[in-house]
């Protein structure tokens, strides 16, 4: 039966992270945009809170850390885990992008451990806040040519190797680290490791100044001569040439709705925002007269909420599939480049229709127009995205259509 | 649900005051910060869980001792029911066996297929919304509507244009008509001979706006006068009964209108699109009309018509068929650039050619979400004006693009007749035009 509400049993939650948005991160939103690196502090106690509305939930709670793909059901349909993420964490992003990046224990390496994580990994690295670490100074969105090598050694593994753009890499307990076993293997031969903070041979060595999200850390970690316990390889140790990147892969399908939530929280700040102040200046955006027959002005206001509303429910709609055990490669996809892009046009364009006041730092338009620009590159930039749905659609290989 | 959102303020207050605490910097100093968190976490979960009991608790409480079926709790939920997945299969069958092979043709002639209005009648969509007492199925779902349109554009936009016509008519009067307005008309639509009918609302000056109508009806001893010009009505003046939209005493209404009425004449004006669906130009002199011919007039309340809704509603039908419309053209589109060679290979692995495919299928699975979102409110008598009002503002720029971009991606053959993608190029564009015109 065709539902496309926010399901009556999770609008409590909705409801708390929409005030955790107003009451917890606005009102230092500015201060930790101003303060790049600085760790907010207040966090802490917001994590201790989040923990125990997670746990008090009846499913299992909401989160990074909790992601997964349902089972199918044909007889009972799930508003699970996915759904719940995505719900909540739109409306954390509302409130601010930065400060929800660097929550702890929700980092993208918790949702790769949820993902493919055996029992015994689960009971150690479960509670552990974890980054993720792809990306390296070499490559980017094609993550099949990471170079960070993980050689086996008795019953353990020797990392070498240069990560960066590790989200909440300083900050976090644990980094999940791709590297390939074998470089003449191809992709086939990467695979991701738990490595904790602490380990010998993994160092911080710097975090980046960026254009936005400054709330949260960027880091650059290098891993020399760096030791970690075969255990802590998620997934399987064989090289398959079948499964193993694809299975690598797969935590993407759960974690790109995430990032595209996240694009429709701040999407939503600045619509809601910009409405109040065109409101204060007498200007009603009230779905009355068809666009074309009033301003530019509103047309531009209707166009950005139909947009936004697109992307919300596409963003719903790939946790749905996930939560329901629907294969959703191409929905996750669907939902991240729509709302990536939606959201950085939307943040722009209010700061455009506003003037100074879009522009300056009394209000948060601009530092919302500054953050949603990496929603639309990392997880997978909005042209790889269009890639896996074209080469979907087409039916073709990665090596037909590049 | 006073008593629960006051409870979220005291939660949200609650939220503000820990954060504040947590900053301080003495917390940091004694050591307080990680006891709080602790307290902050029990109290928490102990709070949410009694919220969560509380809601568990209201909604049975509805029940009032009387044992009602259950029904399930309201979840997200993208899956049609059986009865939708049944309709829209034989739907579907029929648009690709019965009007798919005639799309062309009747394009190229402005020419509605002969039998075409008569065999979609095994659809039985006319007489779906109709109450059983009067022979209909009872069965009005602006949901299932949607599903319809869809599936019939797909096939072709303009004929599934000309098809709706009498949906449309059937479902506003099954709607809004009172007893005897339904008990005149509703029946006609039931037998085995087809009856034609088409809303007429449109009208020809730029800037059209449904709220400020130009055709007017004034009361009259015995009932009404109506005056006007209506554009963009289908059916080539085969239809014996137009719904008119005019102002009445400040109001937008509707006039139920024999075709036979004295004053009323009908002149083909073919258009860009739409041309099988036989559109012209009806013309309403001083038409005279009875005391029953307002619709839904003597209704209760909650029965009363609803001009918003009915404009609202029109929309989504409008952009459903758009949502066909460009269904059809993806899947015309794929096998085209995966066969189409240059420079020795497949034009779809340039990433020029693919993204727009693959923006096509962003923008069709957005527009679908937007229509399914609003008819289904529309269906559980929430309000969706706002819904719908964004469905058609992302349908109307969305699908127009779409119709230029099959065109672009077909290159010098788009633009010839060998394919279908100017017609939908053509077709596309009534997006922008229309307000109203059809009915869930």
């Amino acid at each position: 039966m065709i539902y496309l509400e926010v399901p009556k049993k999770l609008r409590t939650l909705v409801d708390q992270a929409r005030q955790t948005a107003d009451h917890v991160f606005r009102p230092i939103s500015r201060k930790y945009d101003r303060a790049e690196h600085d760790y907010p502090i207040e966090l802490d106690m917001f994590a201790a809170i989040m923990d125990g509305m997670n746990d008090a939930l009846e499913d299992g709670g909401a989160g990074s850390g909790k992601l997964r793909q349902g089972k199918k059901d044909n007889s009972q349909i799930q508003n699970g885990i996915n759904m719940t993420t995505v719900l909540g964490l739109a409306e954390l992003c509302r409130g601010d992008v930065g400060l929800s990046l660097t929550m702890p224990r929700q980092g993208l390496g918790n949702a790769a451990i949820a993902a493919v994580a055996n029992d015994e990994q689960l009971a150690r690295f479960g509670n552990k806040w974890a980054a993720m670490a792809i990306t390296e100074p070499g490559c980017g969105s094609d993550s099949a040519a990471v170079r960070t090598s993980a050689i086996k050694d008795g019953d353990d593994y020797i990392i070498n190797g240069e990560k960066i753009f590790v989200t909440a890499g300083e900050r976090a307990d644990a980094v999940v680290v791709w590297a390939t076993v074998d470089k003449d293997l191809g992709k086939a031969a990467i695979k991701s490791f738990v490595v904790e903070k602490g380990t010998p041979g993994m160092e911080v060595t710097r975090l980046e100044k960026k254009l936005g999200i400054k709330a949260s850390d960027t880091a650059s970690i290098s891993f020399n001569d760096c030791r970690v316990p075969r255990a802590n390889l998620l997934g399987s140790e064989e090289v398959n040439a079948d499964k193993g990147f694809s299975g690598v892969m797969q935590t993407f399908d759960n974690t790109r709705p995430v990032v595209a939530a996240m694009a429709v929280g701040v999407a939503t700040a600045s619509i809601e925002r910009t409405k109040e102040l065109l409101k204060e200046q007498g200007i009603d955006i009230d779905y009355k007269r068809p666009a074309k027959l009033g301003s530019q002005l509103t047309a531009e206001v209707y166009r950005m909420e139909a947009e936004l509303e697109a992307a919300r429910l596409l963003t719903i709609k790939a946790a749905w599939m996930a939560d329901n055990g629907q294969p959703n490669s191409i929905e996750a996809s669907i939902s991240k480049a729509k709302a990536g892009r939606v959201a950085n046009d939307i943040t722009l364009k209010c700061v455009e229709l506003l003037g100074t006041v879009g522009y300056c730092e009394d209000e948060l338009l601009e530092k919302w127009a500054r953050d949603s620009k990496i929603l639309d590159i990392f997880e997978g930039t909005q042209q790889i995205q269009q890639l896996i749905i074209a080469r979907r659609l087409l039916d073709k290989s990665s090596s037909e259509l590049k | 649900m006073a008593s629960f959102s006051f409870g979220m303020k005291l939660q949200g207050l609650a939220l503000g005051l820990a954060s504040r605490f947590a900053a301080h910097p003495l917390v940091r100093k004694y050591g307080l910060a990680k006891p709080a968190e602790k307290i902050a976490y029990i109290s928490t979960k102990k709070g949410f869980q009694l919220i969560q009991k509380g809601l568990a608790k209201k909604s049975q409480g509805n029940k009032n001792g009387i044992k009602a079926l259950p029904s399930p709790p309201p979840l997200f939920d993208l899956t049609l029911t059986d009865e939708q997945q049944m309709i829209r299969d034989s739907v579907k069958s029929f648009a690709e066996h019965n009007i798919r092979p005639l799309a062309l043709a009747a394009d190229e002639q402005a020419k509605l297929p002969e039998s075409l209005l008569q065999d979609s009648q095994e659809l039985g969509l006319n007489y779906f919304s109709i109450p059983e007492s009067l022979g209909g199925a009872g069965q009005l779902s602006p949901m299932t509507s949607v599903l319809v349109a869809e599936d019939l554009a797909w096939a072709d936009f303009s004929l599934a244009f000309a098809i709706l016509a009498s949906t449309s008519v059937t479902n506003t009067i099954s709607r809004w008509g009172n007893k005897t307005q339904q008990a005149l008309w509703l029946p006609k639509f039931c037998t085995e001979t087809n009856f034609n009918a088409a809303i007429a609302l449109q009208e020809p000056q730029p800037l059209f706006n449904s709220d400020l109508l130009t055709t007017r009806a004034k009361q009259s001893r015995k009932g009404y006068i109506l005056s006007g010009i209506k554009s963009l009505v289908p059916l080539a003046g085969q239809a014996e009964l137009y719904l008119v939209a005019a102002q009445f005493k400040g109001k937008n209404e509707l006039f139920l209108v024999p075709a036979k009425a004295k004053g009323v004449s009908f002149t083909s004006t073919p258009a860009m699109g739409l041309r099988s669906a036989e559109v012209g130009t009806l013309k309403l002199d001083k038409v005279i009309l009875d005391k029953d011919a307002l619709l839904g007039s003597g209704n209760a309340q909650y029965k009363q018509f609803n001009y918003q809704q009915f404009i609202d509603s029109s929309h989504l039908s409008w952009c459903a068929m758009a949502i066909g419309c460009c269904q059809s053209a993806l899947d015309y589109l794929i096998p085209y650039v995966n066969e189409r060679f240059a420079f020795g290979e497949p034009i779809s692995h340039r990433q020029s050619v693919a993204f727009m495919i693959a923006n096509m299928k962003i923008e069709i699975e957005s527009m679908r979400l937007l229509v399914w979102k609003a008819a289904s409110r529309f269906e559980r008598g929430e309000d969706f004006h706002r819904n719908a009002f964004l469905a058609h503002h992302l349908c109307m720029e969305k699908s127009m693009e779409i119709g230029t971009n099959a065109v672009q991606l077909l290159g010098g053959h788009g633009f010839t007749k060998e394919h279908p993608a100017e017609r939908w190029y053509r077709d596309l564009r009534v997006l922008s035009i229309i307000n109203g015109g059809l009915q869930l």
